[in-house]
């Protein structure tokens, strides 16, 4: 290891709907958190994950530097804000060139060949249009429902390609279809460049734009940043864990079941934890734990994944809403639907089954809610019950009415219990990766290969 | 490290296997062709469940002992019950229902062939010696419904208070002197005759001796058998159409040179993918295996190292190794005992203390409960069970989901995810223990 080097500990929580990641240093504190698609390629999606959480990881040196150099002036907090949005608009530029030299590749030989010259006047102008308002979708203040290059790229492009292809009377499917083809592609590769000269640029552009913000000299911001990029971010130790742990060529000793890094994660956020409730896309887990954080018992959802995430996605989109949409329209009912039945195959025709009886879309939505967490409870109660403190991990746990429903039946059943939730609950897994990761290596692990 | 999709897997190799149970082969071949040429030998078929079967009473009349257990097992590990269960659901049977019951009813109605491709004889009688399983008294209504035949049915009382008491076998042995008996003699037209049945007691019990000596080697470290999957091999002849004959007694007697040549050379437990290398974990496993994807079940303990030191599933049809034998000297008495005494018919705080007193005879790691979706007998009740060994031995447990013979139940991620995570969960524990110690 260089002189200029940081032990690191690396988590993977590879989930059937999203992968995530936890960078941690040798003091177990975290460092460093990234999270994309699964899309059933794990291996991409641990890769990108892991640049992700670097990236991360490089935000929160760069913060504890600047801190120790005095703070800013009390700015600290806006300029790592101008300067995060700064990073993202560069490596949503990049990621759109790519985009545009992948889409413009497809042209040449192939099914584009003919329409080559009108097909590249389109892309060329939805191209220009995208990367005039990137800088808009990075503004202070500016929301966007996703922080995936293809939810972002994706909506805005169908709104610039049309309106470019009807401009110049031109097939719009085929503009799509010649982005569809490139996006894949695209998504599956983490944004080439210099990681450190995409943080060159952005702060650049945070200096150049807002002096205000930075309350210091640039220079010494500059070399502030400068020292923190020069310091190498070894990737010490890496343990993986969650459904596709299988299909990477981890061996063993790098590899631990979910249960265990959730029910360590869950201690890690709250120490005193002792019964941990995991709502992950196709698995809903039980899990107690003792005062190290050791599991004692688990019990999980068998052969069947009803009343898992996957349920709410499939219910969102019969609804065609967006999943975080779920939990606000359930607590607007006043009078929750009395549902039994969790299957997620059933989940369609249920929903327009009681919508055709005339019932209310938020009841509907209530009473969902409130079937699958009467499904969990049922398997918490066969894991051994609730013990204070009780901690809710996964996806659902962001979803503020699968909150409340739980937080009434755990009262009803168990009385006074204190519920913890973690607004970076859905890190859980991962951080118990990562810290079985640090703790392998304290104990004498060897690494498998190096970073 | 680069995060790259493993290499596809090989190919599995031939499944490997001992001597003893090439030996075991060879006596079901013999065993299925005396069922199947029974129409030409004039023999005849006496049809009866593995828990409390008589097999030297019903031999000492010259009947053939036919089990659909049994059956629906070779089924199972040929991967064709799948289609009998479809087939009697199609005729009616429920998703729910034991699929012991339904391979077998589907099998009936598909040419109810043996695994010698030759067909099943009719039974001549159906005897219903153990009623500790309700299954079983409906599941014999129905194939007297198809065949027609004679029925006897052996009441045997639960062991609600956990103990045999002197009524309880004075209503047995009534029952088969006025009832079982006397219908055996009128089905086979042969004499009872009570010194043959002693004969055949004493080799029970020299045979129960052998196998209780080769299941209490797993005491030793490392194991040199599995109590659950190989336990499966070793209990076949005893708890099948053996028990009481010379090829019984020969096989176990065999069977015990075996492991002991075995744990002299200090080897492990042979498994389908070779020897089992390094003992890691220890376990005691309660209820019955999958038997549709049988090895795949096995490959997923053989590859983590774990060895099942004792099982309750070899215990279903009798359990010897707290000391019970089939004694000459009480012939009707004894087979009373057997009958109540098997594994299911014990109630739950005595399967809970044969599980306590397993796990720490054999000095095992935790205990595992694989429980069986269309089997109440074994199922009801095991959460509990689980619960209290866990508090009284202070050791882990875990709890997996399959079914017997129905291969729409067995999901391999899903069991193997829980698998690893009780492994894991033991290693964190040693772990613990060690930091504290």
């Amino acid at each position: 290891m260089s002189p200029a080097a940081m032990k690191t500990f690396v988590g993977i929580d590879l989930g059937s709907t999203t992968t995530k990641s936890v960078v941690l240093d040798d003091s177990s504190q975290v460092i460093g958190r990234g999270i994309t698609n699964s899309r059933s390629n794990y291996g991409t999606a641990a890769r990108v994950a892991g640049e992700e959480a670097r990236v991360d990881a490089r935000f929160t040196l760069f913060r504890r530097a600047l801190t120790h150099a005095g703070g800013l002036g009390g700015h600290l907090r806006e300029f790592m804000a101008a300067l995060e949005r700064s990073f993202r608009l560069e490596q949503f530029t990049e990621q759109l060139g790519d985009l545009e030299r992948t889409c413009l590749g497809q042209l040449k030989g192939g099914r584009f060949t003919e329409l080559e010259v009108p097909l590249r006047e389109a892309l060329g102008e939805a191209f220009r249009r995208l990367r005039a308002e990137a800088p808009s979708l990075y503004a202070p203040g500016a929301k966007r429902k996703s922080d995936f290059f293809r939810d972002i790229a994706g909506s805005r492009f169908y709104t610039h390609a049309e309106a470019a292809a009807r401009e110049i009377n031109f097939p719009y499917e085929v503009v799509l279809n010649c982005y569809d083809k490139s996006i894949l592609e695209v998504e599956n590769r983490p944004p080439s460049g210099n990681l450190s000269d995409h943080f060159r640029c952005a702060l650049a552009r945070v200096l150049a734009v807002d002096q205000a913000v930075v309350g210091q000299a640039a220079s010494e911001v500059q070399s502030i940043i400068e020292d923190s990029l020069a310091l190498e971010l070894e990737e010490t130790y890496l343990v993986g864990t969650g459904y596709g742990r299988v299909t990477l060529p981890f061996s063993k000793e790098h590899i631990r079941s979910e249960i265990l890094c959730h029910g360590l994660g869950a201690h890690l956020m709250y120490p005193r934890t002792r019964t941990v409730l995991d709502i992950g896309g196709q698995d809903t887990k039980g899990i107690q734990i003792d005062e190290h954080g050791i599991v004692t018992s688990f019990q999980m959802n068998d052969r069947c994944a009803a009343g898992c995430g996957r349920y709410l996605g499939y219910i969102a989109d019969e609804m065609n809403i967006g999943l975080h949409e779920l939990g606000p329209m359930a607590m607007k009912s006043e009078r929750p639907a009395r549902i039994n039945s969790t299957c997620t195959v059933f989940a369609g025709a249920e929903l327009r089954d009681r919508l055709s009886l005339g019932e209310k879309r938020e009841d509907i939505v209530a009473g969902l809610h409130r079937a699958i967490i009467l499904r969990a409870i049922s398997i918490i109660s066969r894991s051994g019950g609730v013990t204070d403190e009780f901690t809710f991990t996964g996806g659902v746990a962001k979803n503020e009415a699968a909150v409340r429903e739980l937080r009434k039946v755990i009262h009803e059943n168990y009385g006074d219990v204190s519920i913890n939730i973690n607004p970076d609950s859905i890190y859980t897994g991962a951080l118990g990766a990562a810290e079985f990761a640090r703790r392998a290596y304290e104990g004498g692990a060897i690494p498998e290969a190096g970073p | 490290m680069n995060a790259t999709t493993a290499a596809p897997r090989a190919p599995a190799k031939d499944a490997e296997k001992d001597a003893s149970m090439q030996k075991q082969k060879a006596m079901m071949a013999a065993h299925y062709d005396r069922l199947t040429d029974a129409p030409q030998s004039g023999a005849k078929v006496c049809s009866t469940f593995v828990p409390g079967n008589l097999n030297e009473l019903i031999s000492c009349f010259g009947l053939l002992n036919n089990l659909p257990e049994v059956n629906a097992i070779q089924n199972g590990l040929r991967r064709v019950s799948g289609q009998f269960v479809l087939e009697a659901e199609k005729i009616g049977h429920s998703e729910d229902v034991c699929t012991y019951v339904k391979s077998d009813i589907g099998m009936m109605a598909k040419g109810n062939l043996a695994p010698n491709g030759k067909k099943f004889p009719n039974p001549d009688v159906l005897l219903l010696s153990y009623t500790g399983c309700f299954t079983f008294m409906k599941w014999f209504e129905l194939l007297r419904e198809q065949y027609d035949c004679e029925t006897i049915m052996l009441h045997t009382p639960y062991m609600a208070d956990g103990k045999i008491t002197p009524n309880m076998l004075e209503y047995m042995v009534k029952q088969l002197k006025e009832e079982v008996i006397p219908k055996l003699e009128r089905v086979s037209g042969v004499k009872f005759d009570i010194d043959q049945l002693r004969e055949r007691l004493k080799k029970s019990a020299q045979a129960e001796e052998d196998l209780v000596h080769v299941l209490q080697t797993a005491r030793n470290r490392p194991s040199p058998i599995d109590a659950y999957f190989g336990g499966i091999y070793y209990i076949g002849p005893i708890f099948g159409a053996f028990r009481g004959t010379d090829d019984a007694v020969e096989y176990y007697r065999f069977l015990r040179e075996e492991i002991d040549a075995r744990l002299a050379a200090g080897l492990g437990p042979v498994t389908p993918e070779g020897n089992l290398a390094k003992e890691k974990y220890r376990l005691v496993v309660e209820g019955p295996p999958n038997y549709t994807n049988f090895r795949q079940f096995w490959k997923m303990f053989y590859d983590e190292g774990a060895v099942v030191v004792a099982s309750s599933y070899t215990k279903v049809g009798g359990v010897y190794d707290f000391g019970f034998r089939h004694d000459p000297d009480r012939p009707l008495e004894t087979l009373a005992e057997y009958c109540l005494g098997v594994y299911t018919n014990r109630n739950l705080p005595m399967r809970i203390d044969m599980l306590v007193n397993y796990l720490e005879d054999y000095s095992a790691d935790g205990l595992l409960i694989n429980s069986i979706k269309s089997c109440n007998s074994f199922s009801a009740g095991q959460l509990l069970m689980m619960r209290e060994v866990e508090k009284r031995s202070g050791k882990p447990a875990a709890f997996i989901e399959s079914d017997l013979v129905d291969p729409r139940y067995f999901s391999a991620a899903n069991i193997k995810n829980r698998l690893e995570s009780y492994f894991q969960m033991i290693e964190q524990r040693r772990a613990g223990a060690r930091s504290v110690a």
